[in-house]
């Protein structure tokens, strides 16, 4: 299971944070600091894993963007690099080539395309299509909402 | 968005706007007086997109600071006042700032009010708050469990998705048992979308709550037979959970076996499906899921596994291997064939992937390969030895995680054949190495050294490379190995004596082990020394008696060597006094200046010494003699001579410490040979239990708690000759600690027969930094005897090694210790340890208590009296 996902910047910013453990605020800043220093400082030829005190985290970096997971031992890393790839391209398709500035700007938009991926730490959908269509859906309701809330401001309604 | 707005009417006050203009229809009016009001009422907040650009605009810190700091005083005073209006965006903006590291916990409420309301947009909002914002220690848990109840049963299926995936991601014990009712009812629901999610929140509650079980077990069963991958995926991943959580749910799933079997197969058999394809392959997340089942359910069932065998083995040839995905897929089928009991061809077929692997540029790929290599290397050596030309090469890697895996890999791979060639590489890799690796990587070399060295003066000469290469990181245990196999090469003594001269006269800076070894072979054997065949392949040749008393004078002054090797020097020069014929008279001037050390150790050695020159130097000779051969107690009769694959487990490293201590105080005893003692260790050998090393230190420390002298003089004064190896190990105390713990073993078999017990409440002696000590209390009543339990719990995110815990009580009580489950504190692991406290005169007990351990490898020492006993344990 993944205990959390983190996106930061190469220049040491936290962009997205999901934990699916709970952690004292504290501690979560602890291990989010500590994580992003090792993973700035490691090179780029280096491979993608690391041991983690009893985790194994992987990571990896997509423009000036770096998205790291960490799981369990009995987890698959390599299944973890397509699940970060498989959010990337996600974002890729909602924003329409995402950059970083996606998702400061729209940094909830990001937790719910991640949380119509994953759930409690495990992929619930695998089909690209599926997420998409379900965050659409939910952002017509959005939009449905403000539209009927304009009208009764005005009275229209 | 109000087209029909006219900017200068916006100006005007509703009571200032009393004139009738038929240009306006009522709409718009009524428009103009709500704006005026909400203006008057309160301004506008800021949008999110704005606040995110202003904070990004600061060029400090400071000024970041003071933006963010304004805007949530601003948020606050909307939370006040109630706005409900505005309370979406404000969140939002909250939690932009609390993705910044600023304290946000002020939402919290805010966030479920937002859930509460019917607008879609403030429930996306606030759920997403709530997954950031709380955890599951928050108390504001049950007004959350009833909202998440409402939704739940929701006609929109997105309120009720938003609900089980913020149930899914801060499930609290309490939560999950609440609601765990309408999870099942949601497992069965017509809808995929709310399916999937429903069976990831019953993984996530049995996972929190593993007693729930149950309730799902019905329902779970069914996911199997969908067509949807969401669908499918999530059943899978929650059978497997259920599978790994209790072994009767195992084999009531055994037989689902061919289904999942059915599912692979039509997965790797169908054509092209756009919507689950990642680069060639499909569905690549919900294959390794299958597999992953697979493994737990074949694992020691043989009927399971032949029935996988098959799908296995496709899965191993079908898959295209030019992409990531395909590699995932690969090595999760390796994992399984290796796990299950699968056939033999097999077996063969994945360690080829994994030597396939090795061969990968990419280094993600290779880093895998060493890690299952290395779980498997005891299964199947032989196809693992294949590779090691490979396995030695990745030891240069630049990536440290692939040069740990590699060194442990290597030396798994270790036998009597490869030795030479392997240990070459070994010690090269150690020579360069970072620190973090040396210490592990030196004892490894040891081990293997001991276990199949084709003979004496290679390990010898092996030995002595690890000393040199690694310095100051070298653990005791080399240091004691070391010495006691110089002692019983015989043959070797005057050849390793000069080679361990011509090192140490090369560099004794940073070199600890490497010179205490040094000065206790040249004082034993100083008189081989100056007879030593030269070796003049080397340019090596025997030093003269001067050269070696100069070198042991720049030893003895040189402010970078420890106290420790400063003591190892004194007694081997003492010892030379022996053994050198002309230069006595040196070697007394310098131990008598020591007479007058500031360091009361070095004086005390220094005054014993010299009395060895003057009143009792008719003592000297007998008293200096060379130690016969010390004899390795330790079974070493399992040498290795030829690569017996069964046999060839190596030793962990786990095993290490243990054969340390047996080895150390085994040659302390030879040391100081009484036969009594032998005979207490001999007793303690044939009991089951291992020897801790952490009780080896208890008495000691406990006599320090109570105040008491220090005991290390007693072993001092009976045998003058090793008191530099006594004191040097540090373990002065091992003859009485290890008498001490055989009457524990006894004792303890005593105790545990007395069936009178009456139980005490449980009281928490120490919860500090993550550690969490409890005890239990049994009262034994015919004896006064309390018996402690005591467990200690990790609550940290990290290992704790190295774990020691030390009592005290006051005079008037007895404290027995027993023997510590273990020294290392896995995350949630606990150690239990028993204590007996007798009490003669029923005072009210009193107890400090002293603890250490490494977290991280950072030492961690703490101190606490615990009196808070109940009153009433006596009565």
């Amino acid at each position: 299971m993944m205990q959390f996902m983190l996106l930061f910047s190469r220049q040491g910013k936290l962009r997205l944070q999901k934990w699916y453990v709970a952690h004292p605020d504290k501690l979560k800043k602890k291990i989010t600091r500590e994580l992003i220093t090792t993973i700035l400082a490691r090179k780029p030829k280096m491979c993608s894993f690391l041991e983690w005190r009893d985790l194994k985290i992987v990571y990896k970096r997509y423009a000036s963007l770096y998205f790291c997971c960490a799981i369990e031992q009995c987890d698959n890393e390599l299944l973890t690099l397509e699940i970060i790839h498989r959010y990337v391209e996600l974002l890729d398709k909602y924003f329409g080539s995402v950059c970083e500035l996606d998702i400061i700007f729209n940094f909830e938009k990001a937790y719910f395309i991640l949380d119509e991926l994953m759930l409690g730490g495990e992929v619930q959908e695998t089909s690209k299509k599926n997420v998409l269509k379900a965050i659409a859906a939910q952002d017509l309701l959005q939009e449905d909402e403000a539209v009927e809330g304009a009208l009764r401001d005005i009275g229209l309604l | 968005m109000y087209p029909y707005y006219e900017s200068d009417w916006s100006v005007l006050p509703p009571e200032a706007n009393r004139r009738f203009n038929p240009a306006f229809n009522m709409a718009t009016i009524k428009q103009v007086v709500n704006e005026a009001i909400e203006r008057v009422r309160m301004p506008t907040p800021m949008r999110l997109r704005d606040l995110i650009r202003q904070i990004r605009a600061a060029r400090t810190a400071a000024e970041e600071r003071s933006v963010v700091n304004k805007e949530c005083a601003y948020i606050r005073s909307t939370f006040r006042e109630e706005d409900s209006v505005w309370r979406c965006r404000n969140i939002a903006k909250l939690l932009y700032i609390h993705m910044l590291g600023y304290p946000a916990h002020f939402g919290q409420l805010e966030c479920l009010k937002l859930i509460a309301s019917t607008r879609f947009t403030d429930k996306r909002i606030g759920y997403l708050g709530a997954m950031l914002l709380l955890d599951e220690r928050q108390d504001v848990h049950l007004l959350i469990t009833n909202c998440l109840k409402t939704d739940l049963n929701s006609n929109t299926q997105f309120v009720v998705g938003l609900a089980l995936c913020t149930l899914g991601a801060i499930a609290s014990p309490e939560m999950a048992r609440d609601l765990a009712g309408e999870i099942e009812r949601l497992m069965k629901s017509p809808n995929a979308y709310i399916r999937k999610k429903a069976a990831l929140c019953a993984f996530r509650i049995i996972k929190r709550v593993p007693d729930l079980m149950e309730i799902f077990l019905p329902a779970t069963r069914s996911l199997l037979s969908e067509k949807n991958h969401g669908v499918l995926i999530t059943g899978v991943t929650l059978i497997t959970e259920m599978c790994e959580n209790s072994p009767d749910t195992l084999n009531h799933f055994k037989k689902i076996v061919p289904n999942l079997v059915r599912i692979l197969k039509n997965l790797i058999l169908a054509g092209y499906s756009p919507e689950h394809d990642v680069s060639g392959v499909s569905d690549p997340f919900l294959q390794v899921k299958i597999l992953k089942l697979l493994r737990v359910l074949g694992i020691n069932d043989v009927d399971a596994s032949e029935a996988m065998n098959d799908i296995l083995a496709q899965v191993a040839t079908n898959t295209e291997t030019s992409k990531n995905v395909g590699n995932t897929i690969l090595y999760e089928t390796v994992l399984s064939i290796m796990d299950i009991k699968s056939e033999g061809g097999l077996r063969v077929l994945a360690v080829n992937i994994l030597g396939r692997f090795l061969l990968n540029n990419d280094k993600n790929i290779r880093y895998v390969a060493l890690n299952t290599l290395l779980r498997t290397v005891h299964v199947d050596t032989s196809a693992v030895q294949r590779h090691r030309t490979t396995i030695l090469e990745c030891l240069k890697d630049p990536d440290v995680s692939i040069r740990r895996r590699a060194m442990e890999l290597s030396f798994a791979l270790v036998n009597s054949q490869n030795i030479r060639t392997m240990m070459k590489e070994l010690l090269a890799f150690l020579e360069k190495t970072d620190a973090e690796f040396k210490a592990q990587c030196s004892s490894s070399i040891v081990l293997s050294a001991e276990r199949y060295s084709p003979n004496k003066r290679w390990h010898l000469d092996t030995l002595l490379k690890v000393l040199v290469a690694a310095g100051n990181y070298v653990r005791d245990d080399v240091i004691s190995s070391t010495i006691q196999l110089i002692s019983e090469s015989i043959s070797q003594q005057g050849y390793v004596t000069l080679q361990l001269f011509k090192a140490l006269s090369e560099d004794h800076q940073n070199r600890q082990p490497l010179t205490q070894v040094a000065v206790w072979s040249i004082g034993e054997f100083g008189d081989l020394l100056l007879q030593a065949t030269p070796d003049e392949e080397n340019g090596v040749f025997p030093p003269t008696e001067e050269q070696v008393i100069e070198l042991y004078q720049k030893l003895l002054w040189s402010p970078q060597n420890s106290v420790t090797t400063k003591q190892y020097t004194l007694m081997s020069l003492t010892k030379l006094s022996t053994r050198f014929n002309s230069t006595n008279n040196k070697i007394q001037q310098i131990i008598s200046s020591f007479c007058s050390s500031l360091h009361v150790e070095l004086q005390q050695r220094g005054v014993e010494y010299s009395q060895l020159f003057g009143k009792y130097s008719h003592l000297r000779p007998p008293l200096l003699e060379r130690m016969p051969p010390m004899e390795l107690t330790r079974s070493q009769s399992d040498h290795h001579t030829n690569g017996d694959i069964s046999d060839s487990e190596p030793r962990s490293v786990e095993d290490s410490p243990q054969h340390t201590v047996n080895s150390e105080s085994n040659a302390l005893l030879d040391l100081l040979g009484g036969a009594d003692s032998i005979a207490d260790l001999d007793i303690i050998k044939t009991s089951s239990q291992p020897i801790q090393p952490i009780s080896n230190s208890n008495n000691q420390d406990l006599l320090d708690l109570l105040g008491l002298g220090p005991i290390s003089s007693t072993p001092m004064t009976d045998m003058g000759g090793n008191m530099g190896l006594i004191m040097e190990n540090n373990n002065s105390d091992v003859l009485i600690s290890s008498s001490n713990q055989n009457s524990n073993f006894l004792s303890g078999d005593l105790f545990s027969n007395i069936s009178n017990e009456r139980n005490v409440p449980t009281l928490t002696a120490y919860n500090r930094d993550g550690l969490k000590i409890v005890f239990s209390l049994i009262r034994i009543p015919e004896n006064n005897t309390l018996s402690i339990n005591v467990t200690t719990t990790n609550c940290t995110l990290s290992t704790m090694t190295d774990y020691i815990f030390q009592v005290a009580v006051p005079r008037t009580f007895q404290l027995q210790m027993l023997s510590p489950s273990g020294t290392v504190l896995a995350p949630n692991a606990n150690v239990t340890q028993d204590l007996r406290v007798t009490n003669p005169n029923k005072n009210p007990l009193k107890m400090k208590v002293r603890l250490s351990y490494l977290i991280d490898g950072n030492p961690v020492q703490d101190q606490v009296e615990v009196n808070n006993f109940p009153a009433d344990i006596w009565d």
